[in-house]
């Protein structure tokens, strides 16, 4: 059986193709204004990554921000459910999932057997999100990707008293007028959403066998800082941008049936 | 912040003021207060505990520099210098950088003493929306502070917010509050208390039709909504008024005003002067007190 799993993300839209529980095709694309169509486009993407066509799909379920949206999407699930579906499809002992959004993040605490036990959202405060780097990337002047490799580079601890991204453009701001490094400001940056999260995760209780997924989870230099701010190693797995979509693609499987 | 960086929408007059009321300070004593913000500076000069003179800055990324700007322009053409001035105060988040202030004191403080001179004794309730905090005061008749509330962690309620929306609407600052009524029905607050959320959800609005107008009214509205969550967890008791920038935006205070159901006491003086004010009173007090030949 074939299943589509489609995440509709404030800023990206993600399609996972599943065949008998096997990933056949992914694609991705900006969400622009019509989170309808940027489904229906990154869906043509994702059968042509997998080399069929839409007739040979027997379900498809929508998970993110717009999910409500989608119109070709026969049911929708949470984002809670869908980055827990997909964390376990991998890596079957993971405890914690992190999923890190553009402007959302959220903490699910998993049992043994595979249950949600609990979780926390954070979707009230810009600064635990994506939107967090890429706003601090343009106010220092650099794309949004180098952001992770630039923090890493860093000399000195800068301490940032701002937990808010409005606030920290002002004090990044006032950082460049002092001088002081990108690499140490960015290396700060990651530190103040690292403390942010880390406060979300903190709220489920932290326990060995995290796993961090969702687009910021490719910033290298969130990962370390996010590991240094819980103590405990963090695993992304392949294609982190891609699990809660996968994770709806399992949902339209196990409905369809 | 704006990517049109030729105009900047959210920059709001600079300004300094003399009392056209009294001709010479000479004589009289020379008592000043100095706020120094995370976003505007201001300096309040007395004489004899009268305003004498006042001006508001943004303030640079260079807090001792603020300080001495803000001061020097207040003087301006008041024949003062700095070694005229008998005492005085720093108030301010940026406080510990007034070079010249001979006691500090906590803006919290200043604030309800600046905003006892200008709305008077029977103010209890006072809220002061800052560039990057909002604080819910309670105090008494005499402007000392009985419990307070703040927050400075979030941009929303805060100038800096509405600053945001200024560069998103490309509307001056100044004109955002009296835009905000030109409509036809009163929309739903935007549902982002977030400023960064807040601005998305706009965007969203704007692009689906509404109008400028349609979009200050929601924001002005959700502004509203949140400091008197703040206000109400710190208790609300008439008189109520307002200092800060925001309070001379009355898209937020007409619908702060209709939410409590209570009119903000309403002032001639400029709101943004209230922390300097206290802190030049406050000075005052203290060579009244001690006497200026013990101070020195």
């Amino acid at each position: 059986m074939i299943t589509v799993g489609i995440d509709s993300g404030n800023r990206n839209t993600k399609a996972v193709i599943l065949r008998d529980g096997e990933v056949i095709g992914r694609a991705i694309t900006l969400t622009g204004f019509d989170a309808n169509k940027s489904a229906e486009n990154v869906y043509e993407k994702a059968l042509a990554d997998g080399r069929i066509s839409s007739d040979e799909v027997a379900s498809a379920a929508a998970t993110g921000a717009g999910r409500k949206m989608i119109k070709f999407a026969d049911d929708t699930i949470t984002e809670i459910s869908s980055s827990a579906k997909g964390i376990l499809f991998v890596h079957p002992g993971i405890k914690i999932v992190i999923d890190l959004g553009s402007e959302s993040s959220r903490a699910v605490k998993l049992s043994a057997d595979g249950k949600i036990i609990s979780y926390s959202i954070n979707d009230k405060c810009a600064a635990g999100a994506g939107v967090f780097i890429e706003t601090m990337a343009r106010t220092l002047q650099v794309m949004p990707e180098e952001m992770g490799q630039l923090s890493l580079k860093h000399t000195e601890d800068v301490p940032m008293n701002s937990q808010c991204v409005v606030f920290a453009e002002s004090e990044v701001v006032s950082l460049i007028h002092q001088k002081t490094a990108k690499e140490d400001i960015a290396y700060a940056i990651h530190k103040g959403i690292a403390g942010r999260i880390g406060s979300m995760v903190r709220q489920v209780g932290i326990v060995d066998g995290i796993a961090l997924t969702g687009g910021p989870s490719l910033n290298t230099g969130l990962v370390q800082t996010l590991q240094n701010e819980i103590g405990k190693e963090i695993i992304v797995p392949e294609y982190s941008e891609y699990i809660s979509a996968l994770g709806a693609a399992i949902y339209a499987s196990e409905t369809a049936q | 912040m704006s990517e049109n960086t030729k105009e900047e929408y959210w920059r709001w007059k600079e300004y300094n003021w003399k009392n056209p009321e009294i001709s010479d300070w000479k004589g009289g004593l020379v008592t000043v207060g100095v706020d120094v913000g995370s976003t505007s500076s201001q300096a309040v000069i007395l004489t004899d505990g009268e305003l004498y003179a006042f001006s508001s800055m943004r303030t640079g990324s260079d807090s001792p520099g603020s300080a001495v700007n803000v001061i020097n322009w207040a003087m301006e053409g008041t024949g003062l210098k700095m070694e005229d001035i008998d005492y005085a105060v720093g108030t301010g988040y940026g406080r510990v950088n007034v070079p010249f202030a001979d006691k500090t004191v906590t803006e919290i403080t200043c604030h309800a003493r600046g905003a006892n001179y200008i709305y008077g004794p029977s103010l209890r309730t006072l809220l002061d929306m800052g560039g990057q905090d909002c604080k819910a005061i309670h105090c008494d008749d005499k402007g000392r502070v009985i419990s307070f509330l703040m927050n400075d962690k979030c941009a929303a309620g805060t100038g800096r917010g509405m600053e945001v929306f200024a560069d998103l609407l490309a509307v001056p600052i100044e004109d955002i509050g009296e835009m905000s009524f030109n409509i036809s029905e009163e929309p739903e607050p935007v549902s982002s208390t977030c400023v960064v959320f807040a601005k998305t959800e706009a965007i969203g609005l704007l692009r689906s039709g509404w109008s400028k107008e349609k979009v200050a009214a929601a924001y002005c509205s959700a502004m509203a909504v949140r400091v008197v969550k703040l206000l109400e967890r710190n208790g609300i008791e008439k008189d109520f008024a307002i200092t800060g920038g925001i309070a001379k935006n009355t898209g937020v205070v007409r619908r702060i005003e209709k939410l409590l159901g209570i009119e903000a006491l309403k002032t001639k003086y400029d709101t943004q002067i209230a922390g300097a004010l206290g802190g030049a009173l406050i000075a005052k007090t203290i060579v009244d007190k001690k006497g200026l030949k013990a101070l020195r």
